[in-house]
């Protein structure tokens, strides 16, 4: 009976988001707001971390290669790195905070100070008005801001790797180079997409989901970060998986 | 104050009566409102027969988690009165309202809205529903990030209406609540009564054929509460629509019902006219409507009708 209930859930759920991606008259004229709320308001945030993660990694790899790999490898590993897995996942997590949790707290609010159902009254499906724009956005945002922190990451790193590495241009770059393939950039982009998704997404259903006034909209907001980094890690996972 | 005249023209766009009577065909013009003294009124709006139309709640039960709130509720509301559910707070009276536009439906029994079961509307069926429907919320519920101007438009820009129309609706929406200054102000900027009366103002502008009106006066000084109760009077009888209001307010009851429904643990304590409703046997009816400490009377006796 409950798996009754689970599938029934389920497939009322997709029903309903079907018909909420259906109704394109309510949730276009929304989305050009929410990319640039959730997408280039990110961009510094973004930035920032690509920045020290570059760093860091040009520092680390000198760190472990010397005396054993050559040191052209730096870029080898920079790029790699970042291009798969800290660029996507680093900008993922940190948009799961600052994005889920605007997303939970603004539609937990309108939850519990009855906006949502006064949208239901003037005729608007809440996941067609306030969720389908957010996840869209998410999905065509988070790519963009994650390819962003990556070309950052990538610079950051470079210019470390000259300037205190003892590396030159030339031998960065054929570093980079060497393993490089296109897979390296898509595989990312996917993942960031997929991360984009899942973030706004639960921002989302967590404020519709918000009960009793500020506690509740705390409660939920923190909720919302909380499944949105679990949720992150666990596609990050399942790409590897399938992809890899 | 003063409000301008009202009429509707066939097209059923409400228009100012003084600038556009030329414009109506087969409407009325209500007389204007004199002052805040009283409210005199025309004839009500014209309609042609047609289907039932009422709003009836069929032996409603609704729980949440182990707390019942409404249990075995029935009241039938006429069509152009305005009829009040009077209740403790906590009562389940919104919870009660809130059932008529399929925001929460029943565990058992069922609402019908102009002969047509709420709970089994397809969600096509429901937005129908919807568009006849006004909802005044407790808080008012406007849209934070938006004006009062485009709060009133959002459900407006839903029928497909042209911009001049949207704007001459709210304009004339804002001047019957008497704000006409406030379009490109925020919530954030509105005390609590014209917050209210925005909320009103919104309803109005939809031309709904029924108006659900969420504790109006709640929170409110007895000066703003009165212009909201005159507000709910004249809309009633300049626009001709339906209302239902969920109060606890006994003076607002009075002035704006035409019939007072109580709701004591879950059902219809007694139902019936102002004056049935003055003149009640039932101790517990007649202690709410005093106002009279819980103790002092007693908690028994069987449902007196009115």
């Amino acid at each position: 009976m409950a798996v009754d209930r689970a599938i029934s859930r389920v497939g009322s759920g997709a029903i309903e988001s079907g018909r909420a991606l259906a109704d394109v008259r309510t949730w276009f004229p929304l989305l050009a707001a929410q990319l640039r709320r959730l997408g280039v308001d990110s961009v510094p945030i973004a930035l920032f971390i690509a920045v020290f993660t570059g760093i860091v990694l040009s520092l680390l790899s000198k760190y472990i290669f010397t005396g054993a790999v050559p040191l052209y490898f730096v870029g080898a590993l920079v790029g790699k790195t970042i291009m798969m897995e800290l660029g996507p996942v680093l900008t993922g997590l940190a948009l799961a905070g600052r994005v889920g949790a605007n997303i939970a707290a603004e539609i937990g609010t309108m939850r519990v100070t009855e906006q949502v159902d006064a949208l239901e009254t003037l005729a608007y499906n809440p996941r067609s008005y306030l969720v389908v724009p957010r996840v869209l956005a998410g999905g065509i945002m988070f790519p963009v801001v994650t390819a962003l922190a990556v070309a950052v990451g990538v610079t950051a790193g470079w210019l470390t790797a000259i300037n205190l590495l003892d590396l030159s241009t030339l031998e960065f770059v054929k570093g980079l180079r060497l393993f490089y393939r296109w897979k390296d950039i898509w595989f990312g982009l996917v993942k960031a997409a997929s991360f984009g998704i899942a973030v706004t997404l639960a921002g989302s259903l967590m404020g519709l989901s918000t009960r009793g006034g500020a506690e509740g909209v705390g409660r939920n907001t923190t909720r919302a970060v909380v499944l949105g980094c679990e949720a992150i890690l666990v596609l990050d996972a399942f790409w590897a998986l399938v992809l890899l | 104050m003063r409000f301008g005249r009202w009429c509707f023209c066939e097209a059923g766009e409400a228009v100012r009566a003084d600038k556009a009577v030329s414009g109506c065909v087969g409407g009325w013009v209500g007389s204007s409102i004199g002052s805040s003294v009283g409210v005199s009124v025309g004839p009500p709006v014209r309609r042609s027969a047609g289907p039932l139309r009422m709003i009836q709640f069929q032996n409603v039960h609704k729980s949440f988690g182990p707390k019942t709130v409404l249990d075995g509720f029935s009241l039938s509301i006429p069509d152009r009165e305005t009829t009040v559910v009077i209740g403790y707070s906590g009562s389940g009276k919104s919870v009660a309202l809130k059932h008529i536009v399929g925001l929460i439906l029943p565990d058992s029994g069922q609402v019908e809205v102009d002969g047509q079961a709420v709970d089994r509307l397809d969600p096509d069926g429901l937005k129908d529903l919807r568009r006849k429907v006004g909802y005044v919320f407790q808080f008012a519920a406007l849209f934070d990030s938006m004006t009062v101007a485009e709060n009133i438009a959002l459900g407006l820009a839903r029928r497909g209406l042209s911009e001049g129309k949207i704007d001459r609706r709210i304009s004339d929406s804002l001047a019957l609540v008497d704000l006409p200054d406030t379009q490109t102000r925020y919530p954030a900027e509105l005390s609590g009564g014209m917050r209210k009366r925005v909320g009103i103002a919104r309803a109005i502008a939809l031309q709904p054929r029924y108006i659900l009106y969420d504790e109006p006066t709640s929170g409110l000084d007895p000066v703003t509460s009165a212009v909201i109760d005159e507000l709910m009077v004249r809309t009633r009888k300049e626009l001709g629509v339906t209302g239902v209001v969920v109060t606890h307010d006994m003076r607002s009851a009075y002035t704006v019902g035409d019939r007072i429904a109580m709701l004591y643990q879950g059902k219809v304590r007694q139902e019936g006219t102002i004056a049935e409703i003055q003149a009640t046997g039932d101790p517990i009816v007649r202690q709410f409507i005093e106002g009279r400490p819980r103790e002092a009377a007693p908690d028994s006796g069987a449902t007196v009708g009115a």
